[in-house]
């Protein structure tokens, strides 16, 4: 009875599991050993003798080496870094005010601005590049990073507002009304009760900008030019592939080393950032 | 230290829900308030509007002489428990009790000083450095209760701050609350569905329906002489038994009739009653008026039991008169089987009659 059971745990959980996370994390297992596979062994044949395509015999630096010193790689580190921190910034900002306003005060078409502002969120950034870049040109920001830090926000900030919204609504309304007997204004309320209390849904919605502005692509290829001003994303994908020459290991360690800041950020707020997806507080 | 007075008040939603409808108050320095009701009668969003909380439609609302219509909640000088304690989880205990005292720039040494006197009086000194989510459901009450008093305010409202507790500890807490209304004497408004709560902590006891007011008294006056039939069925459990009746005069005297029930109707109700003669009303007896009658009397009527209920204090009987079931409370030395017949008398004392249609008391 109990071996039958111990078996079915691992027929129907252990073994999908492992299945699950093998299938989720051999890209990322991929991505790190061609990063460090010398580029003998990544352009040899796996027919040849004492080939081992999955692991790598004689672990390199030269890739990146070679990125550092062939390509602008620590600059566009930087340009991304400061994009995705300011725009994220103003983003969360604007977000808290807005969900607030849209999870608690009643004022006339605030349905339909929620509504307008998801509306916003859904229409495609294929679409939205063209009118921006004719804006980006007109104010003189192209090739400058104030190009994106301001255009991210147009689709960080409706998602940001509708993530907010959704956990300024679950809590309690009794805690500000308390806060307002208590002498808060509906402002110092909102500021000293409300914001403290839904640190969680921040902080996740911060993450989640953070990462979309750090992989966004279409905007930073298109309002980008010069090589400098580039990001991770389209810094390795335009630099390092010339023509039909792919430089699989530099490629491969831009994106290890471009995806090392986001995972930091996640592994440090992940408690934060479950609790404020499944958000509930309880007063 | 205030009065309250409100007057001809009245909350319009804007669906047109139209929740409270002139209700006039005048609540007394240093009384502690009930207001009772089923759940949608209007005594919270009215508890509210005296907060603040809720924009006022129609009327005015005073406390002490002055009228607070348009003052901020902040500026009411009052305090107010929650029914679900509305705790600021980020916040010790000492801080929850001492936000208020913060916002209105009292000096560290007073805010000390207060928050430790409240902290004594409720017996959670040993919690002050605690988060709330560390707290029982007892512990954030009294912490709820402590913000509540640490700033001194004119006037205590408590929006149904025992419905979240579990039975025994509500019944505590409420002896508790009172004990703590005889200390502060401090005005007090207490909304709650519990009439037992009602009854037990009110000085008087405001009985609301749809959003009208629909009695105003000290406790036993509702439960002695309730001004109509809800009223007289809300407060009082089991609750108050009725019958559709027809009152008959014969040999003098006035008679209520009802299948298979005939009784005298005593000299000061039947007063009251004899212009109506003829009509139909409702007859209103509370459980303990039934008693056991020894003999066949005016005030009697025969029928037999179909439900004993034993509750060791005292014996619930359960029968059927008049053509609809009624109870009456007997003393447990009474031993009676289900099914025995009995005659019980009404109490001439404590019979009421209400008016069929509008269901006022007579």
């Amino acid at each position: 009875m109990l071996i039958e059971r111990k078996w079915k745990k691992w027929f129907l959980f252990y073994l999908p599991m492992a299945a699950f996370i093998a299938f989720t994390l051999f890209p990322f297992y991929w991505m790190a050993i061609t990063a460090f596979r010398p580029d003998a062994e990544l352009y040899a044949t796996w027919r040849q003798p004492n080939a081992a395509p999955l692991w790598t015999l004689h672990p390199t630096l030269e890739h990146f080496v070679g990125l550092m010193q062939t390509t602008a790689f620590p600059t566009w580190l930087w340009n991304t870094m400061l994009i995705a921190v300011v725009s994220t910034l103003i983003s969360l900002v604007c977000g808290m005010f807005a969900g607030y306003a849209l999870a608690r005060l009643r004022f006339r078409g605030s349905e339909f601005l929620g509504t307008a502002i998801f509306v916003t969120y859904l229409v495609p950034q294929t679409l939205l590049f063209i009118p921006l870049a004719d804006i980006v040109r007109d104010l003189q920001l192209g090739n400058t990073p104030w190009a994106l830090m301001l255009t991210y926000p147009t689709f960080l900030i409706p998602f940001c507002t509708w993530l907010l919204m959704g956990y300024f609504k679950t809590i309690p309304k009794e805690l500000e009304e308390c806060a307002r007997i208590d002498g808060a204004t509906r402002f110092g309320a909102m500021v000293r009760i409300i914001f403290p209390v839904a640190v969680p849904g921040i902080l996740s919605a911060g993450i989640f900008a953070f990462t979309l502005s750090w992989n966004e692509f279409i905007y930073a290829l298109v309002f980008m030019a010069s090589a400098d001003q580039k990001t991770v994303p389209v810094g390795v994908v335009s630099e390092l592939i010339r023509g039909d020459i792919f430089f699989w290991g530099q490629l491969m360690m831009g994106a290890l080393l471009g995806s090392v800041p986001v995972a930091l950020v996640y592994s440090f707020f992940v408690e934060y950032y479950v609790t404020g997806l499944t958000g509930s507080v309880k007063g | 230290m205030a009065t309250v007075s409100i007057r001809a008040l009245n909350k319009k939603y804007e669906n047109g829900f139209h929740a409270v409808k002139d209700v006039s108050l005048e609540i007394r320095d240093k009384e502690f308030m009930v207001l009772v009701g089923p759940s949608g009668c209007g005594k919270t969003t009215t508890l509210r509007m005296v907060a603040g909380l809720e924009e006022i439609s129609e009327g005015e609302v005073r406390i002490g002489e002055q009228v607070v219509n348009d003052l901020p909640p902040m500026d009411r000088n009052i305090a107010m428990v929650f029914q679900n304690y509305a705790l600021y989880p980020h916040k010790s205990v000492y801080d929850n009790m001492a936000f208020g005292l913060q916002m209105r720039g009292y000096a560290k040494e007073e805010i000390a000083r207060r928050v430790q006197e409240a902290a004594e009086i409720l017996g959670i000194e040993s919690l002050l450095a605690r988060k709330p989510r560390q707290l029982s459901g007892g512990q954030r009450q009294r912490v709820a209760v402590g913000r509540a008093i640490v700033r001194h305010p004119q006037v205590f409202l408590f929006d149904e701050p025992l419905s979240n507790l579990d039975a025994q500890l509500r019944v505590q807490m409420r002896v508790e609350l009172k004990r703590l209304h005889e200390r502060l004497e401090t005005t007090a408004i207490y909304v709650t569905h519990d009439q037992v709560e009602a009854m037990t902590l009110g000085d008087r006891v405001v009985v609301m329906k749809d959003g009208r007011v629909q009695q105003v008294g000290e406790p036993l006056e509702l439960y002695g002489r309730p001004a109509n039939k809800f009223v007289a069925s809300f407060i009082g459990s089991p609750a108050m038994n009725f019958v559709d009746v027809t009152v008959a005069e014969a040999g003098g005297a006035l008679w209520a009739e009802a299948e298979g029930l005939r009784v005298k109707m005593p000299a000061p109700l039947a007063a009251r009653a004899r212009a109506r003669a003829g009509q139909r009303l409702t007859l209103g007896v509370r459980p303990e008026a039934l008693v056991i009658a020894n003999g066949a009397d005016d005030y009697s009527f025969a029928t037999a039991v179909d439900v004993v209920e034993p509750l060791g204090n005292e014996i619930l009987l359960n029968f059927r008169a008049g053509g609809v079931a009624m109870v009456a409370r007997v003393d447990p030395a009474v031993r009676l089987k289900v099914h025995e017949s009995v005659r019980f008398a009404l109490d001439p004392e404590r019979v009421h009659l209400f008016d069929a249609a509008s269901e006022a008391a007579l």
